[in-house]
This record gives C-alpha cells, sequence and structure tokens, in this order.
C-alpha cells in the first residue's frame, strides 16, 4: 500500500511537470508556426496586437537585470558568510545568517513594494523616471542574496575542522586561510548559488514588475526602464488573446528552456564537485 | 455612504494580484486542459434546474467587474436560488465568451463596434478615463493637444505645461487594455508613436507608480482615480480642454475621453438572464453605479440602437 501510495506521489510530480510543459507548448504553437523563432528574435518592435513580436529587448532586459543583481548578491552573499565566520564574534556571525534565512521568507510582493516606494523615489531624484534596470537589480538582489548566503554557509561548515588547524599549523594567518583553503575549496558551491541566483531572477514577476518600468526597449542605461519575459505575460495574459496570448506562452517556453538549462548546468556542476572526491 | 469597501480594493491594492492570478491561472488551466476543459461554464448556464437554480455567468472587462460582482450580489439576495458568477478577464474575452458560449453575459468597456453585430449589445453607462499627476505638481489644466505631445514625447519637461523644471515621465498601459484602447482613440494616437517611461497594468498600478513620482503622468479609469483620493492618494485629475470629468461632463460626452460600458449576450437571452439586465439597469442599483463613479444608463432600451 505504502509502496502504491510513494509511486504515485513520485508519478504525479513528473506527470504534473510534463503536462505544464505540454500544455505550454500546445498553447505557444499558433505563434511558432505563424511568425516562428527568427521572427521573434529578430522583430524590432513588440506590438503583438499589430503584427510585431520582437522578444529581444525583453530577453536582454531579462538577462541584464538577473545579472546586474547577481553580481551585486553574490559577492555580498559570500562576504557575509566570510565575515559571520571568520571576523565578526560567533553571536552576530549567527545573527546574520539568522536575517539572511529570514530575508528568504518575505514575499516578493512586499520588496516589490518596498522598491517602488523607497528605491524607486530615490533614483528618480537623480535619474528620472527611476524605474528601470537599476531599481529592478537592487530589489531582485536582496531577493538573491539568501540564496548565496544558505549555501555558501553550508559549504564554509562542512570544511574538516583539521584542515584549520594544519592551517594554523603552517602559520596561515586569517586571510591566507581565506584565499587559499576556503575560496578554492567552496568555489563549485559558488558557482552553484551564482546559477540558482540567476535562475531565480530570471523567473522573478512581481517584484520586478512593479519597479523595472515594463517599456519594451533595449536596456541601454542602468536607469533605462525595460520589460522582462515575466513581466509582459503578467502584464498582457489576463487581455491576450489569439496570436498575441500563443506569443506570451512562447514567453514561457524561452524562460523555461532558459532557467532549466541553467540548473542543468547547475547539476553537472554538483556532479563534477561530488566525482572529485571532496 | 461608504460603508464597506468595494470588494474591488481587496483584490487587487496590491497590484501584483494580476500576475499571480494569470499565473494561478496558467497552473489551473493546465490541469482543466488535461480534464477536457472547456465543459466548465458551457453547459451548466442558466439551465433552470429543479427548484429553478439557476446559475448565470458573466465574464469580461474588468473595468466593469467589480461593479457587476456588488449588482450581482444584490441579485442574489434578493433571488434565491440564483447564482451570478463574475469573472473579469478584460473586454476582448468578454465578447468571444458569449460568442463561445461560455458566459451567458460579457462585459464590454467600450461600445460595439459595426463588426460586433452578431451579439446583443446593451448599454448600461458610462465611465471616463482621468489624466492624473502627482498632487505636489502645480500643473493646473492641459489641452488635448498638450496630452498627445507629451505622450507622444514632444514634450518631455514640465516646464512649458507651467510646471516644474523636471523631465516628464509617462506612464502608459500595457498592449490589449481598454483603457489604453480607449485612450488612443480619444487622442488619436497611434501605440507606436507613444513614448513611454513606465508601462502599467492594472489602474491600481498607473496610480501607484504616479504616487511614487512628482513629475509623472498617467491615464485611469475615473473611478478608480477618485477612490484613491478619496482614500488619501496624493493625485489629481487634471482637466482636459478646461473639462474636468464628472457625471454631467461624462453624460453629456464635453468631457473629452469617455467610454460606453456595455453588457453583452447573445441574440435570443433565456429569461433569467434578460430579468438581471434589467435589474442592473433599474434605479435597484443606481447607488452602486454611484458608489464606483459611473454614470448610469436607464433611459436606453433593450434593443441594441442602430449606431454604437
Amino acid at each position: 500500500m505504502l509502496r502504491i501510495a510513494c509511486a504515485s506521489a513520485a508519478g504525479l510530480s513528473f506527470l504534473v511537470l510534463g503536462l505544464i510543459v505540454a500544455f505550454m507548448v500546445a498553447e505557444s504553437v499558433p505563434v511558432w508556426r505563424e511568425i516562428g523563432l527568427t521572427r521573434m528574435l529578430t522583430d524590432p518592435d513588440w506590438h503583438p496586437t499589430s503584427g510585431t513580436f520582437g522578444l529581444g529587448p525583453m530577453i536582454a532586459g531579462s538577462v541584464s537585470i538577473s545579472v546586474a543583481a547577481v553580481a551585486v548578491a553574490a559577492p555580498i552573499g559570500l562576504g557575509a558568510v566570510l565575515w559571520a565566520r571568520y571576523y565578526g564574534p560567533w553571536w552576530l556571525g549567527w545573527c546574520v545568517r539568522g536575517s539572511a534565512e529570514l530575508l528568504a521568507g518575505i514575499p516578493s510582493v512586499v520588496f516589490g513594494l518596498w522598491g517602488l516606494t523607497v528605491v524607486v523615489p530615490q533614483i528618480a531624484r537623480h535619474r528620472p523616471p527611476g524605474l528601470g534596470v537599476a531599481s529592478a537589480a537592487i530589489v531582485l538582489a536582496l531577493m538573491v542574496i539568501p540564496t548565496a548566503v544558505v549555501l555558501l554557509d553550508a559549504a564554509v561548515a562542512e570544511l574538516p575542522g583539521e584542515w584549520r588547524s594544519a592551517a594554523a599549523a603552517a602559520g596561515m594567518g586569517r586571510r591566507r586561510w581565506i584565499w587559499h583553503v576556503v575560496l578554492p575549496a567552496v568555489r563549485p558551491r559558488l558557482i552553484l548559488a551564482v546559477i540558482l541566483q540567476t535562475a531565480r531572477g530570471l523567473g522573478e514577476t512581481i517584484a520586478v514588475l512593479m519597479v523595472c518600468g515594463n517599456v519594451v526597449q533595449w536596456p541601454t542605461s542602468p536607469f533605462v526602464p525595460v520589460r522582462t519575459l515575466t513581466t509582459t505575460v503578467a502584464l498582457e495574459m489576463p487581455y491576450a488573446m489569439g496570436t498575441h496570448r500563443a506569443a506570451l506562452f512562447a514567453c514561457g517556453v524561452i524562460l523555461l528552456a532558459v532557467v532549466e538549462g541553467l540548473l542543468g548546468v547547475g547539476w553537472a556542476v554538483q556532479r563534477v564537485r561530488a566525482t572529485d572526491g571532496s | 455612504m461608504r460603508s464597506r469597501r468595494p470588494e474591488r480594493h481587496n483584490g487587487e491594492r496590491f497590484f501584483g494580484n494580476a500576475a499571480s492570478r494569470s499565473w494561478a491561472a496558467l497552473a489551473a488551466a493546465g490541469l482543466l486542459w488535461v480534464a477536457g476543459c472547456g465543459t466548465a461554464a458551457t453547459g451548466r448556464s442558466t439551465d433552470a434546474g429543479v427548484h429553478g437554480a439557476v446559475r448565470i455567468v458573466v465574464s469580461g472587462s474588468s473595468t466593469i467587474g467589480p461593479l457587476l460582482r456588488e449588482v450581482a450580489g444584490r441579485y442574489e439576495r434578493r433571488h434565491p436560488g440564483v447564482r451570478v458568477d463574475v469573472q473579469t478577464g478584460g473586454s476582448a474575452r468578454g465578447l468571444s465568451d458569449v460568442r463561445r458560449g461560455l458566459s451567458d453575459i460579457g462585459m464590454v468597456s467600450r461600445a460595439l463596434t459595426e463588426a460586433e453585430r452578431d451579439v446583443r449589445g446593451y448599454v448600461i453607462g458610462f465611465d471616463a478615463i482621468a489624466v492624473i499627476v502627482h498632487a505636489d505638481n502645480p500643473v493646473e489644466e492641459l489641452s488635448m493637444e498638450q496630452l498627445r505631445e507629451v505622450y507622444r514625447g514632444s514634450i518631455d519637461r514640465w516646464t512649458p505645461l507651467g510646471g516644474r523644471d523636471e523631465p516628464v515621465v509617462v506612464v502608459h498601459k500595457a498592449e490589449g487594455r481598454s483603457t489604453l484602447e480607449m485612450f488612443l482613440r480619444a487622442t488619436g494616437l497611434d501605440n507606436r508613436e507613444v513614448r513611454p517611461d513606465v508601462v502599467a497594468g492594472e489602474n491600481e498600478q498607473v496610480i501607484k507608480s504616479v504616487v511614487a513620482n512628482r513629475s509623472a503622468i498617467g491615464y485611469v479609469s475615473l473611478g478608480a482615480a477618485l477612490y484613491d483620493i478619496a482614500d488619501g492618494a496624493p493625485i489629481r485629475v487634471l482637466p482636459l480642454d478646461g473639462v474636468l470629468p464628472d457625471e454631467n461632463t461624462v453624460r453629456s460626452g464635453t468631457y473629452p475621453i469617455t467610454r460606453t460600458l456595455t453588457l453583452v449576450t447573445r441574440p435570443q437571452p433565456a429569461p433569467a438572464v434578460t430579468a438581471f439586465l434589467a435589474f442592473v439597469r433599474s434605479a435597484d442599483s443606481a447607488d452602486l453605479f454611484a458608489r464606483w463613479h459611473f454614470v448610469q444608463e436607464v433611459s436606453a432600451t433593450d434593443r441594441p440602437p442602430t449606431v454604437y
């Protein structure tokens, strides 16, 4: 009985994934057939109700926001972990880890509201309209910091205690210990953290929707309002019909492919690390 | 008078909701699709079962939706045994749902076109699109030509309009929204020539963007603007060509951006549907129209006017 129950639970999760993918692909078929991937990548503009379907600016928007956010968040996460483990008093380090975990629990709409009411007006004072790549990247960076902190902290905690003693015996100071032992040892985890953060960033919708400006254009500067793939779907899906609707499903398919690809890379990195026999 | 908050704002206060709703819908649709969806609303609507249990399905415009939801609630209380389900998803969906038999009544927040004479239309009222700025903005009014130039980007600072020396932050609406269509039609702009700084979805998101940016300009349903102003939002409605939108200027059409609120049915609606439509257009729901800042149309006949 238990075996059957477990098997059906396992089967269900596969089934749901398969059905969602199949559904997305099936719903987007009209746009692949009528417009095609080439046009969707090369059309200069996105006016689906007047027949132009260029997704290029949105893909660039998604990628630039995520990359900028991770470029900020990954070093901060790493720095926070190293400080908490090796520099700060133990109780403050504990607070750092705890607050990172709490940060992960904040709903993304709250991050978005904070971004819209705090970050955007600040940036707007210098570079109006304030909504754009920079605001979105700042908000997103805060949202993905916990991923790095949790992963890297676990990696640092796993380092064998004897290493530290051996390093001390070899006369290594704290700086050299971190530089020559800790960083090389956690590098695979760091890569994994970056990949997971990027995937999370690409998929984030609500918070980004509220602060990125949502104008379909190329991210030519950090202060330009841009649109991402996810926000396009969220903004237009409730009102889209026909090919327009199919094009939004195509956005979803493209996003899914990119994110799954990234997760695949992350998985491969983990495998390599495991077979290293560390 | 405003003893209970209108339902719209409970659900749509956080404009993120539209997005999460569509994702949820996506997931739900994925499951339904497999179960052979489409039968969900179709066959069952308006079939008077035992004890006269009638279900009326209404779908379409998110502008009309909140109003009709309240009218439906009142109608259900007065007619036990009748259920009215109101779902929102845009005017275009309202029309296509009625055509495909998925719903009994479609909500369309504009007048019907010549090509849409295959359905039966009932004008229930009028709404205006209000142009809003931050309450701190000293600009007092705009002409339609100035509004066009602002949205085209040929006026990009507030100075020539009598405001501070700040860039104009143009808040626009996402493709497919009927508020956007109405705005484009009234201004005569093509969506490709509009140079927005921010693109928003729901009315609430436009208002939040204007609140967050004192040099922003946006346009929303008048009802949403007045509701939020009453609620303390620091925004102002600008007169266009010297006319402020209110019940009189909207009804007479003096205010330049108004829209017709229409309900559509199949050519031969069921008696239960006709009865509900009569209720919507009666004095019994007048206070609800007023609460949503819409102008109710009570005099129109049940026949579609020859010219929309």
